[in-house]
């Protein structure tokens, strides 16, 4: 199923996610999962799967009560904090279903905002910023605020900026959610141009049309997934 | 290329940013401290010359009087005071009066008349001073029966003052027979008796002479010492212009003091009205940091978004509660700024408009610094909920 050779961006082992409570709610089981450099995986499911705690098992916004997590061979289940924030900002491209672009910046900055806490100096950020609007089609809208973007030109900010640190994975939650038909099919389009130069995509998603975009699907029903 | 997290700045950076995307906000947020700083430092400046004029008002005997001698060590070579000193000084703008005295050196004891009584004590050796008509005047001395007038001066008459202490010591009880005192050989008809002055009580004790009395019977050769009564308030600055106006050509042979001011007095005046004041002022500066927390603490919920943002992008908790703190104390600083323009700003047009003389404390320019205080502590709370939210559940939020 993974391409032969290609090292693993993702490993979990037996991952489980227990919210404690009266009675505790496991809402991850035993979960396995290996993405492979440059895989573009789609995680399905309804809501209510388990599918956002699994994202933000994925994204280190959360940790798991049981088996292992590691990311570019590093293992983060025993890592604290500080550790985790360090591999989000080096790791990891956040793309959200409501952007979160900042409505006071401009494109440029919003998108620059990228590597900032990685310590990139504001010069570097805003050249690889540069670079990465043009690659998304919006050099020339650099200088607009998000209000007067379309929600697919916003995503598309929003997916330059989780690219600016150079990440091992970016990680996309519901990124069509919010997007009318056509904009929703240019960010797809824009996120199988990335696929195709290289970048390991994992998606979630509550919609299979949109899933069956990506190169590899998996389900995830009851905290448990499936191929 | 990358340090592997934020730079050191970063939070800074990142801080101004948003505190200058909602300028409105801004202003809202640090008016009230802007104002209870303002408020604060306005009653300090406006207590501190406010009770600057209670104290004058109590202190005015006291206070608006200058004495001017020559320069310490001149003084002992005998140097004296230029022949128009006091009209000199007269003609400067919030001088009253002026008049000279000088001290004679007189070694002989003084009496009545002379009586052979071997029994008796020795007659006492009286101090003798030269005492220029303005000096009566400046020391508002209480005289009873009748000072030495123009004509006295002119022809330089043997006439005498006595103070009320040496009169006693005389024997000397009243007027009524235009009693003499002998100064050695030098008999003097006394003209009156200085009961009580405000100032240089030594006339109480001594001869007073004019001077051109003393120049012809004591070898007087000059004043050493000039008695100025000034207007209320204008002590300083007449102490300050006095050895410029009487010896323009070398105002350092001169030396001019305004006494030291009954200060007890003063001190607790201004201390009543100064601690209600900047009871006030602390009041409503505390309104104004409780102000700031508020709408801090409102931003934070505003902006869960973008603390879930900077979360996932790598901040740690001690990143967005720095920032959180930056912003903050930025806005307090502001204010601080703000609110001790404004503060100096009042106390200056209220002391113009009572045409007080302004009270500017130079301490109070670190009062934006205490804004900034403020602004941390103001922050502190909002910085650590900026910090503690979750990062998944503030995604969560549109």
């Amino acid at each position: 199923m993974t391409a032969a050779g290609a090292p693993a961006v993702v490993e979990l082992e037996g991952v489980g996610r227990t919210f404690g409570g009266n009675p505790p709610v496991d809402v991850l089981r035993d979960v396995d999962l290996t993405v492979t450099e440059g895989e573009f995986l789609a995680i399905v499911g309804p809501s209510g799967s388990g599918k956002s705690t699994l994202l933000n098992v994925l994204g280190l916004l959360d940790s798991p009560t049981a088996g292992h997590y590691r990311l570019a061979g590093i293992d983060t289940t025993t890592a604290g904090e500080r550790r985790r924030a360090g591999l989000r900002a080096a790791r990891l491209g956040f793309v959200f279903q409501a952007f979160q672009l900042l409505p006071h910046l401009t494109v440029l900055e919003n998108a620059s905002l990228g590597g900032l806490y990685l310590g990139l100096s504001g010069r570097e950020r805003a050249l690889r910023a540069e670079r990465l609007l043009d690659r998304v089609g919006l050099a020339h809208r650099r200088r607009a605020r998000p209000a007067t973007l379309s929600g697919g030109e916003r995503q598309r900010v929003a997916i330059a900026r989780a690219l600016v640190a150079g990440p091992s994975l970016l990680l996309a939650d519901e990124p069509t959610g919010n997007l009318d038909t056509a904009s929703a099919a240019s960010v797809l389009e824009l996120f199988e141009e990335l696929h195709a130069e290289g970048t390991t995509i994992l998606m979630i998603t509550h919609d299979p049309g949109v899933a069956a975009r990506a190169s590899r699907g998996v389900r995830i029903v009851d905290g448990r997934l499936s191929a | 290329m990358s340090r592997g997290r934020a730079r050191p700045w970063t939070h800074v950076v990142e801080a101004m940013a948003g505190v200058s995307a909602r300028p409105g906000r801004l202003v809202l947020t640090m008016v009230g401290e802007a104002l209870g700083l303002a408020a604060l430092v306005a009653t300090v400046s406006l207590a501190g010359t406010a009770s600057g004029q209670v104290a004058d008002h109590f202190d005015r005997a006291a206070a608006d009087r200058v004495t001017v001698q020559p320069e310490e060590s001149r003084a002992e070579r005998g140097a004296v005071l230029p022949a128009d000193a006091e009209e000199r000084i007269r003609s400067l703008e919030g001088v009253e009066t002026a008049g000279t005295l000088t001290r004679l050196e007189v070694d002989d004891p003084a009496r009545t008349v002379p009586v052979v009584d071997p029994q008796a004590p020795p007659d006492p050796t009286l101090p003798v001073l030269a005492a220029s008509p303005g000096l009566l005047d400046a020391v508002d001395a209480e005289i009873s029966g009748r000072r030495y007038d123009a004509g006295h001066v002119a022809r330089a008459d043997p006439v005498a003052l006595l103070g009320a202490a040496a009169a006693r010591r005389l024997g000397i009880t009243d007027l009524a027979h235009g009693p003499a005192v002998f100064v050695g050989d030098r008999a003097l008809t006394v003209v009156g008796i200085i009961d009580a002055v405000d100032a240089r009580g030594e006339l109480v004790d001594s001869i007073v002479v004019p001077e051109s009395t003393a120049a012809r019977l004591f070898g007087w050769q000059g004043a050493q010492s000039l008695q100025v009564e000034v207007a209320p308030g204008a002590a300083e600055t007449i102490a300050r212009q006095a050895p410029l106006a009487i010896t323009p050509t070398d105002p350092g042979a001169l030396l001019a003091s305004a006494p030291p001011t009954d200060t007890t007095l003063r001190e607790r005046v201004q201390g009543d009205v100064s601690s209600l004041l900047v009871l006030l002022g602390i009041v409503t500066l505390v309104a104004g940091g409780v102000g700031i927390a508020n709408i801090m603490l409102l931003s934070v919920m505003e902006r869960v978004g973008e603390i879930g943002l900077r979360r996932a992008l790598g901040a740690t908790r001690g990143d967005l509660m720095t920032q959180f703190l930056v912003e903050s104390a930025t806005v307090g600083l502001l204010g601080g700024v703000v609110g001790t323009s404004l503060g100096f700003g009042t106390s200056m047009l209220v002391a113009l408009a009572r045409d007080w003389a302004p009270v500017l404390d130079a301490r109070l320019l670190a009062a934006p610094l205490a804004g900034l205080v403020i602004g941390v502590l103001a922050g502190a709370f909002p910085a650590w909920r900026a910090g503690s939210l979750e990062p998944a559940e503030a995604l969560r939020t549109l």
